[in-house]
């Protein structure tokens, strides 16, 4: 082959001082770098994806990973990973599909945005001393009430309320689907939210029977494939997402191979074994926003109004108009899943390159349907690059009422953020549907993990709260005021609508 | 508090934001039920008396039935820069959307030890209410347009007050300073409400000084709202402008959309803007779960967070509560058909040495006074 190999991308040494040969290197690698010879272990670097899950069992610290240990001629144009890609594509002739998120290094906005703290003219609130709420409501709310009160001092309500989703927290686990991930992993982001008091989607991939005990907090997801979508499934759901995009992978749909597709996949997704299941970019039957105002309606009709319906968009160049229209479709809640948003597998070219923000999407929505005078039609939840508590503030003071974590609930199991999700062998049990891998999460533990992780957030959104003087998070929502741009551009932070530090 | 914020660059000219200010600021207010008249020199030694928790640079006063010959008309109380220049404009605005039937410079005294750095000016306007065919209430929204039109232009003009029967009057300065200027002993109201400020962070710009009033509602606060931004963008979508760079001025938008547009109660209002917690709503009855949970998932954006005490007026009434765990003072006292509410009980003896059943409100529950007459 003319262009021959390519220089590894990670090398894996062993510490001969410190391995003992328990092997246990070569049991957990599921990528086979690690074999056994004689006496020795030898290495394959070249299989290495740097999941770590070697190094983590190592009981010696005997191994060592160094990413990218041989040079090309720097160039600032011609990357490495530019040329990667095309010695791959020269090779092969295809599309390159990749897992995780957007992998470019464009600046990172939330980082570019600093909280505010009370000093001297207002007390900040301590969260351990007085009352700190967080809870919110996802779901529609009415624009005004009616209350009749009598000369007795009784009052009735007269406005009738929509359902809405009662969280304890903003945070969610947004929609990872059977198949996507496994089982386990999903069992224990069940455990998870149900301990927590909120709660998780099951993605595109229907409902297991395993997951029937947490069904009270599940939103059950009815995406193009309309996988594993049926009266039982919606029913048991507590909400409904109707998915029309994903922040990995705007304006397409997905794909899960069919060697993922086992008897149990199968049987959930409702689909044959083994056969691949492809979801269209498009709903067949949602071709305008109007198409959409009747699928809304079609699946509250059939659950009898009684729950949450939710849409989830890409956030796209237009997502204010779009979410606009949602907002009038009768649906309860507009996701808007940012550029950064995760994915078991997408084309690389659509992962790194078509979207916007998330920061930058939820300031224009929320404005838009401010302008418009239907903010409360809506809850707005914001996903697609979540990665610590600040960023919720963040984005809650832009105007999302809740947030969808997805990556950062994978890393609290284990996840390294490897970006190797699109091969299904998964070394930590998680994106994958091998058994023998599978069963390397446990699910209780590993709920454990996430709940902690959730909690942790919580009491930090809680501090950041109380130092702002706020108790109550309807009070930071849409509170722009309490955000400054620190090195944002002018017209940035127009579209923000926050002002600069100092300012 | 506020936010009162100060223009640097020039008193109506500056593009500069928000500053908060009034860390501390005394308020206090009397309803008399049967609408019995007082006149200001008394509530002019109330604020007075609470200097310690004012810096001198800012007060005022609102009152209730002092213009009794005009009642019908909305009374525009108005700051020009330069007379010359800005009135003439007004002049031609209110011209086009109605009938000017009084106007006249706002008598002053030359003696007080206050610098007049703008004229005040009152207008006695009835608005045409034809040009607004579509409204319940037409006048209203006239002139309220109007005022949020005029300050947003930001061109030497200010209205500061435009209710019927009523009048605001403030400045920078220490209270009896501001009272001596405006001659307020000569008014009489059966509805007073004063300010004495405290800015943090201020020259002393008069349009910053309290009370804020909007049509009927007039509010005094001590405090600073850190749920400006959310309250501002919910009142925003409903076509209220902030002008005034102070985060008071949402207290009286606010009340007016719930009151008058959305035909709340000023109890259920309050009720919106300092809910109880979710804790407290957990353990109630039923319906009282259901009515409450209802007004924060509708009202969420009004919730008013951080420390305050406010008192809010209107025709009819007098309501003083206080932010969701209190951390600003207000108490309350009556005697005979009159309410009291101040920061300090001090305050009210000096109104009142008679007064009884004086009372500390809990955290965010209403004192609400009602004319019977």
């Amino acid at each position: 082959m003319s262009i021959g190999s390519i220089p590894v991308r990670f090398r894996i040494s062993i510490d001969p001082e410190q391995c003992m040969l328990c092997g246990r290197c070569i049991e957990n690698c599921s990528y086979g770098v690690f074999r056994k010879e004689g006496d020795a272990i030898k290495i394959n670097s070249r299989n290495c994806v740097a999941c770590h899950r070697c190094l983590a069992f190592c009981p010696r610290d005997a191994i060592d990973i160094v990413e990218k240990p041989t040079d090309y001629r720097s160039h600032p144009v011609w990357t490495r990973e530019i040329r990667e890609a095309i010695f791959n594509q020269a090779k092969t002739g295809k599309i390159i599909v990749a897992g995780m998120g957007n992998v470019l290094p464009y600046p990172m906005i939330f980082d570019r945005l600093v909280l505010d703290a009370c000093q001297v003219t207002n007390p900040s609130i301590d969260p351990l001393r007085e009352p700190m709420e967080l809870r919110t409501y996802v779901g529609k709310k009415p624009a005004s009430l009616s209350l009749s009160e009598k000369a007795n001092g009784d009052v009735e309500l007269l406005t009738e309320l929509t359902p809405n989703l009662q969280i304890e927290t903003p945070i969610m686990v947004g929609h990872m689907s059977y198949g996507a991930i496994s089982l386990n992993a999903q069992l224990a982001l069940a455990k998870a939210v149900t301990k927590m008091g909120t709660f998780m989607g099951t993605g595109e991939g229907g409902l297991h029977e395993a997951l029937y005990p947490y069904q009270d907090h599940m939103i059950v997801q009815v995406a193009s494939g309309r996988f594993g979508v049926d009266i039982n499934y919606l029913e048991r759901g507590a909400a409904i997402e109707i998915k029309i995009g994903q922040g990995a992978k705007p304006g397409i749909g997905g794909h899960l191979p069919g060697e993922k597709v086992c008897a149990d996949v199968s049987c959930t997704r409702m689909i044959p074994e083994g056969s691949d299941a492809l979801s269209p970019a498009p709903h067949h039957d949602i071709y305008s926003i109007e198409d959409l105002k009747q699928l809304v309606r079609s699946l509250k009709e059939a659950t009898e109004w009684k729950k949450p319906v939710f849409v989830k968009i890409a956030a796209v160049h237009n997502a204010a108009a779009i979410a606009a229209g949602i907002a009038r479709s009768s649906a309860d809640a507009v996701v808007i899943d940012g550029f950064r948003g995760g994915t078991g597998a997408a084309p690389r070219v659509f992962r790194d390159h078509v979207g916007i923000p998330v920061e930058a999407a939820i300031a224009s929505v929320d404005a838009k349907l401010r302008d418009q005078g239907i903010r409360n039609e809506v809850s707005l939840i914001a996903s697609g690059g979540i990665r610590e508590s600040a960023d919720i503030a963040k984005i809650i003071c832009l105007g999302a009422d809740a947030v969808y974590i997805g990556t950062s609930a994978l890393v609290a199991m284990g996840c390294r953020v490897c970006g190797t999700c699109n091969r299904g062998v998964c070394a930590w049990g998680i994106a994958t549907q091998k058994p023998e891998l599978v069963q390397r999460l446990d699910p209780e533990t590993a709920s454990i993990q996430v709940a902690n992780l959730i909690h942790a957030w919580t009491d930090e959104l809680a501090e950041l709260m109380g130092a702002a003087g706020i108790n109550s998070i309807e009070s930071l929502r849409g509170n722009r005021d309490r955000l400054r741009g620190y090195m944002l551009d002018e017209s940035l932070m127009k579209v923000l609508d926050v002002k600069q530090v100092g300012a | 508090m506020s936010r009162c914020s100060h223009f640097i660059e020039g008193m109506f000219k500056s593009t500069q934001a928000i500053l908060r200010c009034d860390t501390m600021c005394g308020i206090i207010g009397v309803i008399d039920r049967r609408r019995q008249c007082m006149d200001g020199s008394a509530i002019r030694q109330a604020l007075s008396m609470m200097n310690e928790r004012g810096s001198g640079q800012g007060a005022g006063y609102v009152a209730y039935g002092i213009y009794p010959e005009y009642r019908d008309l909305y009374a525009l109380h108005v700051f020009f820069d330069n007379i010359r220049e800005n009135k003439p404009a007004l002049d031609n605005i209110l011209e086009k959307l109605g009938t000017v039937v009084h106007d006249e410079e706002i008598p002053t005294s030359d003696e007080a030890k206050i610098r007049k750095v703008h004229t005040p000016w009152r207008y006695f306007f009835r608005p045409d209410r034809s040009l607004m065919p579509k409204s319940a209430t037409p006048d209203d929204d006239i002139v309220m347009q109007m005022m949020m039109d005029v300050n947003t232009a930001k061109n030497g003009t200010l209205i500061f007050s435009s209710g019927k029967n009523l009048g605001v009057f403030k400045a920078s300065g220490w209270p009896e300073d501001v009272a001596d200027f405006y001659r307020i002993q000569d008014y009489k109201g059966y509805l007073w409400l004063a300010h004495n400020r405290y800015p943090t962070n201020s020259p002393g710009w008069w349009g910053g000084a309290h009370p804020f009033n909007l049509l009927d509602w007039s509010v005094v606060h001590n405090g600073e709202i850190t749920s400006y931004g959310t309250n501002q963008r919910y009142i925003q979508s409903y076509g209220y402008q902030c002008t005034m760079y102070t985060d008071t001025e949402v207290v009286a938008y606010l009340f007016d959309l719930l009151v008058r547009r959305h035909g709340l109660s000023p109890r259920m209002a309050c009720r919106a803007l300092a809910p109880p917690f979710w804790d407290e709503i957990d353990g109630m009855p039923p319906k009282e779960q259901e009515i409450n949970r209802a007004i924060r998932l509708t009202y969420g954006p009004a919730l008013m967070n951080g420390p305050f005490a406010i008192c809010i007026a209107s025709e009819d009434s007098l309501v003083g509560f206080t932010d969701r765990i209190k951390l600003r003072p207000l108490i309350s006292g009556e005697l005979g058909d009159r309410l009291y509410i101040s920061s300090e009980e001090a305050a009210i003896r000096v109104l009142e040495p008679d007064v009884e059943n004086i009372t500390m409100p809990k955290a965010g529950e209403p004192v609400i006074g009602r004319v019977i007459a």
